[in-house]
Parts: structure tokens; C-alpha cells; sequence
């Protein structure tokens, strides 16, 4: 999500402040006009079939045409592509377990200490022990030959956008899709053209790990300082001599920070790409145990992808870390490890000599047992069925139905205990009236705004919030924040989303990140307050965060699916999970870089700790609090396909509907969907943050 | 007003023979959409810099260099100095062409760099220039013998040789037995070192210093101009040297050009720009600067009567800054012989006209 971070943000002036009161009353007339009528027009509601404009049978009709001119080229591509992988996997899975696990563990030796080199070999000594060696090492051979693929691909086409202005416009926008657009949403078409199999999941890897390697390439070449190019200047030196050596050294530690965020997010596709891969991997493992209900099984094999990720993010991480040494030393050690690379090596290739051995060793495999783990884990959830059965029923109740079908349908004697009679709903009318009026009167209208549409939302659920209602909030948001520059392209994304007849996905899919946002804000945030006040809790914490941010979207899905089952709660939690880690970072650091003198103002003038939490610093850090707001968003409508192999009914659940039975219109178009909402919340809430820096400038 | 292209006339305090080296004649800078238009404007105008500066800034364009003129002699510490943004560090680097000028011309020798090829400028670069950075401008992944044979590597000097180079460079500037070691781990005034001995390494006619002291502590900033005025001692290389120092300006230059705004508004000796600034800018910009420190004897003597009886009288040097003839003065001596290294004596030097520039300054003083 980095991307969008780099791209500029237009933002008109914003609107003046009588014509923004005035649009605003407007908007409120119109929704309150929609929500009277919503009984008497029901095409309010639910957008009509006959209104949809056929975005996905174009976007079908599309790959009809293209799918047969690209096969021959893609045939191609397929047969090169899976002679490497063959080959590869062969070599991964030739070599004894012994010597594989003593290769990484000198890598990790070499890239960090001997520590990451013990870590690596417990890590990779479990898989072995949990028997999914074979598995694990055909993900690893997928990985290993998309990162290199991705690594060159992503540094020319960065240096091409570093040097050229026309690539560099189109490569922004193509990133800024190939980030929005989940990825579900591009295997359909891979789909198409590679077939079901290996090679689309690889392909999707390659496309998917691009995007990082572009962006870290872009961004080291554009922080190589001025003066080292004047240097290099006045040292003589040609463009290519500069190029080599003094604009790519400088960068070379961002660069090296893209190879490793590449290889993080092949490896997170290589897992997703599982469902359609149907291939001998770790992913597949997880996926069918997920499907079996066999806790233990995905619980074990969940385990190997975490300690992948995590070995393989430490090993590259610690190769990207800057080096104190000149070149001569740098070759000179590169010459050492390779020699001890050797040693494993060779000792494989001995081993295989001696068969007996070869199969004495091969008994370690798969000694762990997974029944005993999986009576575990159902007796735990046995035990506390009762506890996590009333917790289930209480969110859903309380938080989830309020938000998808409205208080008015939710509250009932069954559900809150008490009817949802004229009574309650005058009283709750007058509450909010009062407090929207008390806040005008005090000179915040907007938010009295906010609380008047919230209270109608809330009232009538995502479910029951008329469409054209929502473009004209969305649009009147937009322009508040942005002007008209951004208000015409959100209200052309929110039409094109509507006319699409994804409406009610759309709904349920703002239901579930909202309430996913608003509880990592909460919780992620309190965290990160902690981590900002105690220097020990915040080491302790970050190995925590780098871990969570290491795991592949997958993982997420099997605590949640082992306590809750299948629902919108384990998807939401599953969300929940995957998106906490921003706002706890973003707080952190925005408290932390809160300057010390206004800390010591404060104090001197005798704010308590909370005073000053709330006068001093979060206003202060409130850039950086709604960045983390706005990654946790787009981290939650990432996850959103993910958690629709639990079964939610969103705009992920479409992608993976088109996804099952390639179709590709449906797919693509929910996937864009996703995207577009994801670009309007990113772009509003960019230009929210950019215009506070500026009324504070 | 003088002449702001040669200010009082290059008059070393020495006779020996003047060689203009480097010549700069009308640079332009303008930065934006259309600086060529720009100078159009500029040029067919008339009006007071100030105005036109403005007028620029309406179209969205930046002056940041305006009809810059001016000659570096053979040997001379030419120091060009200006407060931020008055357009010193943009001319260095027009002279270079780092930076493109919109027009002029730079004659070195005979030939119009402006006008040369990209190539050429590659050539030149490596042979003729030299440049230090005021951030030092370290390639921060090589070490200090890398660094140093960086420019030999580039022209493709073999290995061996530029090693040995480099060594000597090394030498010369004081850091030997620190060859090995990593920019980082280098103090600010090492790595202000390393920064010359690479400017030196390629041995060029032509030395730009930019600024090259600005990031150091007080000190050591001391220590440097030392160690500077020591090298050119033994290099009598031509330089061009950027500060926005005026203790620094008068404590190195032959001459002084002061820029303000892209202009250059003085050029001359330190003791021309003390005695008559050209404006009450370039005035309140010297008050920190004592007279006596900087005007020297030769600089303010009268001339030699004609019956001049050569045993009166004692004999000083005309480099020696008045401050040292004080105590002498005081104590009582009336008259100062002044004399120059193969010349003999060639003016006079009277308490009257110490009395009078000391007065000057502290009349500048009390105005204020």
C-alpha cells in the first residue's frame, strides 16, 4: 500500500465554508428524502436488475476475444516457466532434508548471526518433524523462481519510472491497481490464459511481487542525494559510469529492502494461488485441511507457512541490512560463504550415495502427530464452547446486525431484550437531534452532520441505506475534503460500482471493514499508546507486529475458523487480525515523534498524562493516526476475498464466486469494485491529513 | 561605481604576471517552464533587479543567476560570497556545468565551455576540475582509498596507479594510516579532508570549493582555513571558492565577489570592499570584520616622495595587516617604510593613515 503513500494527492482548495454548509444541508434533504421513500420505492434499496449495465459480460466478451490470441505466447511461457519449476523443485527435493536445513542455516549464519542460523534450523527442523517437507520445499521452489523473475522485472521497470516521465505515470497507475485489486481478483484471468495449475499460481506470484520491487527501486534512485550525483559530476564520470557507481551503491539498501518485501509477497501468493493451483504445496495442505474441518492438519500445516515466511523475511532482511566494509572485504566474504555453501551441498550429494542412510534419516519425517493436536484443540473449543458460543451471539447481536440490517430490525425482546417500539425510536430520534443541535449551536456542524448520518445509517443498517443516498454522502465527503477534482472521480467510482449491481455486496462489505476498522482503531490504537509510553512493552511488541506483517493473508483464517466456524465473525475476525498491525504502529510512532519540547511545554504548564495525550499529542500526531486509519482500511479490504472462504457475502465473496467458476467479468469487476473503494478511502483520507498540515502551516 | 568585472584592477601584492584563466561573461540562470522566454524578457527590459526578480516569480520562473561577469587570475583565491539563496552555489556549478546556465559563457583558455559537447565536459571534468562539497559528498559504500582514487577510476586509470596516487593525496592532506577506513567513521574534519584530497587527485588546473568548511564546528573550520591556505601554498592551483563566511571570505581571498540575489553587486580586494562598499548591503555585511585585520599596509600607503632618503624610517612588509604596525605606532613611530619581496621600498606608510582607517571603522560602528 506503500505506493498509493507516493503518489501525489491533488486537492483543490477546499470549498468555502458557507457553501459547504449549504451542499451539506442539501445532502441531508436528499437522504432523509430517500429514507422516507424507501418503503414506497423499493428500487431505492435494491438497485434494479434491469438498470445494470452489463460491465461484466463486456469485460467476458473482452477475454473471449483475447483469451484465444494470447494462448499460443502463454503456451510458450507455460512450458519455460514449468520445465524451471520442474527443474527446481526436483533440485530442492533431491537434496536430503540434512543438507537443505544446513544450507539456510549457514544463509541465515551469514545474513544476520548465529542465532537467526539456530532459528532456522528449529524452523525448518518442524517441518520436517510436522512431515511436510515435500510441500514445503514445492513452495519454496515457486518462490524461488518467481523472486528473481519479479526482482528484475520490478528493478527495470523502477529505473524505467525513475528516468522516464511516461513510464513513470503509467507504471504509478498500473501499481496502484495491481495494489487495490485483490489478488483473487487477478488469477481469474491468469486463470484463463495459463489453465488451472502451477504455473497461473506462479505467474500471479511474479505479478503480485512486482509492485514492492518498483516501488523500493523508485524510491532508493530518488533518494541517492544531489550532491553524491554532482560528485559524480565532477569525478568525470559518463551517465553509465554514474549509474554504476554511485547511483546504484547509494540505493542499494532501499533496493535490497524491495527484494525482500518482493519475496514476502510472493510467498503470500504463492499460498493464495494454492486455490487454484491444486498443487503438491503448503497452501494446498492448508486449504484442504481448512475444508475437512481438520484443525490439527491446518493448524500444522498454518505453522509451516509461518515459519517459512518468518525464515525466509529474516534471512532476506538481514542480507538488506547495511554493511560496514569496503567492496574488497565484501568479495572476499562472498567468497567464504559460498565455500561454506558448498559444504551442505556436497554432503547431499554424498548422502544419496548411501541409500541406508538416506532412509533412516527420511523416518523424522511427519513425527508429530496431528490427531493428538487435533483432540487438543477440539477439546479446547469444547471447553470453552460455552463462553466463545455467548461471546459469538453477543458481537453479532450487538455490533454486526446493527450495522448490516439497522437497530430497527436488530433490536428485538429475543436479541436486546426489548422492542424496537415508536416509543424507542422517538426518543432515539430526539437524542440525536438534541446532540446534532447542541453541536451546531457550538459551532461544529460538521460534526453534528457526522452525527445525524450516523444515527440514520445505524437506524436502517448498510443493508437498508438507500444507494443514491450513499453517492451523495460519499460525493459530498469527497468534495468537502478534496474539491471537485476529487469529488467527480469518487462519485464516477461509486456509480461505477452501483450500476455494476454489486450494490448489496457493496454494503455488506463496507459493514464488515467499517466494524473491522473501527475495532483494530480502538484496540490497535490503545496498544500503540502503550508502546508509546513504555520503551519495554514496545519491544516486546514489535517482534509481535513484524510477525503478524510477515504472515501470508491465509493464516489468519485458522484461529478464527477454529473458534468461531464458519461466518461472518471468523471472517471479521479473521480481518481483524490481519489489520491491526498499522494503527498499532502509526500510533506508536506518531506519539513518539511528538516534538520534546511540546512534551516539556506541556509539562511545564502542568497537563496531566492525559491531558496531554489528548491536547498535546494526538492532535499533533493526527497525520500519521489517520495514515494508519487509512493502511488498517486498505489492509481490511485486501483481506475481504480472503475471508470469503468462511463464507461472507461481500464483494470478496463475488471474486471468489468468479474465481470457482471462471468467470472472469464477474470477478474482475468485483475485484475493481474493491479497488475503487479502496482508492476513494485512501484518497479521501489522504486529502483530509494534507489539508490539516495545511491549516496548521 | 567600479568596474564590477575586474573590481580595482587584479593587483596582487606582488607584480608578478597576471594570466587570466578563467573568464565569465554574462551568465544567465533562470529556473522554470520557459527560462529562454524568460531571458527574453529580461534581457529586452530595463528595470531595477529587484522588480524584474518579481516580475519572474509572477510566470512561475526563478532568477537565480542575473548577468553574472567576472575573471579568476592564474593562482588566485577567488571566494564568491552571499548569504543562502543568493545564487553562490548555482554559479560554481554553471562554471562546471553541473548545472546548466540558461545562457553566457565561461572561456577557459580559449575554448567556451558553455559551448562545448556533454563529452567534452566529461574530459574537462576529469582533467582540469576539482570540486569539494560543502556535505562532503562521500560514496558512503567506499572506503577512504576508494573514495580518493575515485575520479583516477572513472578517467580509467589502472588499479596500481591511481592506488598510488590516491596514497599521496592521502599523505597530503594528513590522513595517512586512515586509507581503510569508512566515511562514517570519520570525523567531520576528516571527511572534509578526504573530500580534498579527492578534488586534488586528478591534479586540476581549476579547484571549486563549495562552501567546503560551512558543516564543521568553529575549530575546526579554523583548522581547515589553515590547512587550506597551506595547500594552495604549495599548489598555487586556481580556485573559486564559496562561503557565506565573511570572516572566512577575508581571511582567504585575493578577491572577494559579493552576490546578493543572483547579482554580483562587488568584486575587489578584502581592504577595497572594507574601506568603500559599493552599497550600505555590502557595508552592513562587513561591519563584523575589523578594518585593521584585513588592511594591509601596502593596501593604504601613500607614495614614495621623490627625495626619498632610503635609511629613515622602519622597513615593513606590504602584506603585514595595519593591526600588527599598532603597538609600533603608539609607541611612537611616525612613519612605516613599505616594502615588497624584490622591490625594495615602494610607499610610505604614516600613523595619520592608520589612525584614519581605524577611525573609519569604528565610525561605521557608531552609524549603526
Amino acid at each position: 500500500m506503500s505506493i498509493l503513500a507516493a503518489l501525489p494527492v491533488r486537492v483543490d482548495n477546499p470549498a468555502p465554508y458557507f457553501r459547504r454548509q449549504t451542499v451539506w444541508f442539501g445532502i441531508l434533504i436528499f437522504v432523509s428524502f430517500c429514507l422516507a421513500q424507501r418503503t414506497a420505492w423499493p428500487w431505492l434499496l435494491t438497485y434494479p436488475k434491469a438498470w445494470i449495465l452489463p460491465a461484466a459480460p463486456a469485460v467476458n466478451g473482452i477475454f473471449d476475444w483475447l483469451v484465444p490470441l494470447l494462448t499460443p505466447p502463454c503456451a510458450v511461457i507455460s512450458s519455460m516457466l514449468g520445465a524451471a519449476l520442474d527443474a527446481c523443485g526436483f533440485a530442492l527435493r533431491w537434496m536430503p532434508w540434512p543438507a537443505t536445513l544446513a544450507f539456510f542455516a549457514v544463509l541465515g549464519w551469514r545474513a544476520q548471526s548465529w542465532r537467526l542460523a539456530l532459528f532456522t534450523a528449529v524452523a525448518l527442523g518442524y517441518i520436517v518433524l510436522a512431515g511436510y517437507w515435500q510441500q514445503g520445499m514445492n513452495t519454496l521452489s515457486m518462490v524461488t523462481l518467481a523472486v528473481p523473475l519479479a526482482v528484475t522485472l520490478g528493478f527495470l521497470l523502477g529505473v524505467g519510472a525513475h528516468t522516464s516521465r511516461h513510464v513513470r505515470s503509467v507504471t504509478l497507475v498500473a501499481l496502484d491497481l495491481l495494489q487495490t485489486v485483490p489478488a483473487f481478483a487477478f488469477l481469474i484471468p491468469l486463470l484463463l490464459l495459463f489453465g488451472f495449475g502451477p504455473i497461473a499460481g506462479l505467474v500471479a506470484c511474479v505479478a503480485y511481487a512486482i509492485p514492492p520491487m518498483v516501488h523500493c527501486t523508485m524510491l532508493g534512485l530518488a533518494r541517492v542525494p544531489v550532491s553524491l550525483l554532482e560528485v559524480g559530476g565532477m569525478a568525470g564520470c559518463t551517465r553509465w559510469q554514474r549509474f554504476w557507481h554511485v547511483v546504484l551503491p547509494t540505493a542499494r539498501q532501499q533496493i535490497l529492502t524491495g527484494v525482500n518485501q518482493t519475496t514476502m509477497a510472493s510467498f503470500s501468493m504463492v499460498i493464495m494461488a494454492a486455490i487454484i493451483g491444486g498443487f503438491n504445496d503448503v497452501g494446498w495442505e492448508v486449504l484442504d485441511a481448512m475444508r475437512k474441518a481438520d484443525f490439527g492438519h491446518s493448524l500444522l500445516s498454518g505453522l509451516v507457512i509461518a515459519v517459512l515466511a518468518m525464515v525466509v523475511d529474516r534471512i532476506t532482511r538481514g542480507f538488506a541490512q547495511p554493511r560496514h566494509g569496503s567492496a574488497r572485504q565484501t568479495r572476499h566474504d562472498a567468497v567464504r560463504v559460498a565455500a561454506f555453501l558448498a559444504v551442505p551441498v556436497v554432503g547431499g550429494a554424498l548422502l544419496h550415495v548411501a541409500p541406508a542412510s538416506m532412509a533412516r534419516i527420511d523416518t523424522l519425517q511427519g513425527v508429530v502427530d496431528p490427531n493428538a493436536l487435533n483432540t487438543f484443540v477440539l477439546d479446547l473449543v469444547r471447553a470453552f464452547s460455552a463462553p466463545l458460543d455467548s461471546l459469538k451471539v453477543f458481537v453479532l447481536y450487538h455490533f454486526m446486525l446493527p450495522l448490516r440490517i439497522g437497530l430497527a430490525a436488530a433490536v428485538t425482546p429475543f436479541t436486546w431484550g426489548f422492542a424496537w417500539t415508536p416509543q424507542v425510536s422517538a426518543f432515539y430520534a430526539a437524542t440525536t437531534l438534541v446532540l446534532a443541535a447542541w453541536l451546531t449551536v457550538n459551532g461544529r456542524w460538521g460534526a453534528g452532520i457526522v452525527v445525524l448520518l450516523g444515527a440514520a445509517l445505524l437506524l436502517f443498517g448498510f443493508n437498508g441505506f438507500p444507494w443514491p443516498a450513499f453517492i451523495a454522502v460519499t460525493a459530498g465527503l469527497a468534495w468537502s475534503v478534496g474539491g471537485g477534482r476529487l469529488a467527480v472521480p469518487v462519485t464516477i467510482g461509486t456509480s461505477f460500482v452501483v450500476t455494476a449491481g454489486l450494490y448489496e455486496p457493496l454494503g455488506q462489505s463496507l459493514y464488515l471493514c467499517v466494524l473491522a476498522v473501527l475495532i483494530c482503531t480502538f484496540s490497535g490504537g490503545l496498544i500503540g499508546i502503550a508502546a508509546a509510553k513504555s520503551d519495554r512493552f514496545s519491544a516486546l511488541l514489535r517482534p509481535c507486529c513484524d510477525t503478524l506483517q510477515t504472515m501470508p493473508q491465509f493464516i489468519f483464517l485458522i484461529p478464527a475458523l477454529m473458534f468461531f466456524q464458519v461466518g461472518e465473525l471468523t471472517g471479521l475476525i479473521a480481518i481483524a487480525l490481519y489489520a491491526i498491525v498499522p494503527p498499532i504502529r502509526y500510533v506508536e510512532y506518531g506519539i513518539k515523534s511528538v516534538p520534546a519540547d511540546l512534551v516539556e511545554t506541556s509539562r511545564q504548564i502542568g497537563c496531566t498524562a492525559w491531558q496531554r495525550l489528548i491536547h498535546v499529542e494526538f492532535p499533533v500526531a493526527k497525520p500519521e493516526i489517520v495514515l494508519g486509519v487509512n493502511q488498517t482500511i486498505m489492509a481490511a479490504l485486501s483481506m475481504l476475498p480472503v475471508a470469503a472462504l468462511v463464507g461472507t457475502k461481500d464483494l470478496g465473496q463475488q471474486v471468489y464466486i468468479g474465481l470457482s467458476k471462471a468467470d472472469a467479468g464477474l470477478g474482475l469487476v468485483a475485484g475493481l469494485s474493491i479497488a475503487i473503494v479502496a482508492m476513494i478511502s485512501d484518497r479521501i483520507m489522504r486529502a483530509t491529513v494534507s489539508r490539516a498540515g495545511n491549516s496548521l502551516d | 561605481m567600479m568596474n564590477p568585472v575586474d573590481g580595482t584592477g587584479f593587483s596582487r601584492e606582488s607584480t608578478a604576471e597576471v594570466v587570466t584563466k578563467l573568464r565569465c561573461r554574462n551568465i544567465w540562470k533562470i529556473y522554470g517552464q520557459r527560462p529562454d522566454k524568460a531571458l527574453a524578457t529580461a534581457l529586452g527590459g530595463s528595470e531595477p533587479p529587484l522588480t524584474l526578480k518579481r516580475r519572474l516569480e509572477e510566470t512561475g520562473h526563478f532568477l537565480a543567476l542575473a548577468d553574472v561577469s567576472f575573471d579568476v587570475q592564474q593562482g588566485e583565491i577567488f571566494v564568491v560570497m552571499g548569504l543562502s539563496g543568493s545564487g553562490k552555489s548555482t554559479l560554481v556549478r554553471c562554471l562546471s556545468r553541473l548545472v546548466e546556465p540558461t545562457s553566457g559563457e565561461v572561456w577557459l583558455g580559449g575554448e567556451n565551455l558553455l559551448a562545448a559537447s556533454e563529452r567534452r565536459m566529461v574530459e574537462v571534468r576529469r582533467k582540469v576540475m576539482g570540486m569539494v562539497f560543502q556535505n562532503f559528498g562521500l560514496l558512503p559504500h567506499l572506503d577512504v582509498l576508494d573514495n580518493v582514487a575515485f575520479p583516477l577510476r572513472m578517467q580509467g586509470m589502472p588499479p596500481a596507479d591511481r592506488t598510488a596516487k590516491a596514497r599521496d593525496m592521502i599523505e597530503l592532506v594528513g590522513l595517512r594510516g586512515r586509507e581503510n577506513s569508512m566515511p562514517l567513521e570519520l570525523s567531520g574534519g576528516q571527511q572534509q579532508r578526504v573530500g580534498i584530497a579527492r578534488s586534488l587527485a586528478v591534479d586540476p588546473e581549476l579547484w571549486f570549493l563549495d562552501e567546503p568548511f560551512s558543516a564543521l564546528d568553529p575549530l575546526i573550520r579554523r583548522q581547515m582555513q589553515d590547512e587550506f591556505l597551506r595547500l594552495q601554498q604549495l599548489l598555487q592551483k586556481t580556485i573559486v571558492f564559496i562561503t557565506h563566511d565573511i570572516q572566512e571570505a577575508f581571511r582567504l581571498a585575493d578577491r572577494i565577489a559579493i552576490m546578493r540575489e543572483g547579482r554580483i553587486i562587488q568584486i575587489g580586494r578584502p581592504a577595497d570592499i572594507l574601506l568603500t562598499p559599493v552599497d550600505a548591503y555590502v557595508a552592513s555585511f562587513t561591519e563584523e570584520v575589523s578594518l585593521a585585520k584585513v588592511v594591509t599596509a601596502g593596501s593604504v600607503m601613500a607614495k614614495l616622495p621623490g627625495n626619498w632618503d632610503a635609511s629613515r624610517g622602519h622597513e615593513v612588509d606590504a602584506a603585514t595587516p595595519i593591526e600588527m604596525l599598532l603597538p609600533r605606532s603608539l609607541a611612537g613611530t611616525q612613519t612605516f617604510v613599505i616594502t615588497r619581496e624584490g622591490e625594495g621600498p615602494v610607499g610610505l606608510l604614516t600613523s595619520e593613515i592608520i589612525a584614519k582607517v581605524l577611525a573609519n571603522d569604528t565610525a561605521q560602528r557608531v552609524v549603526r
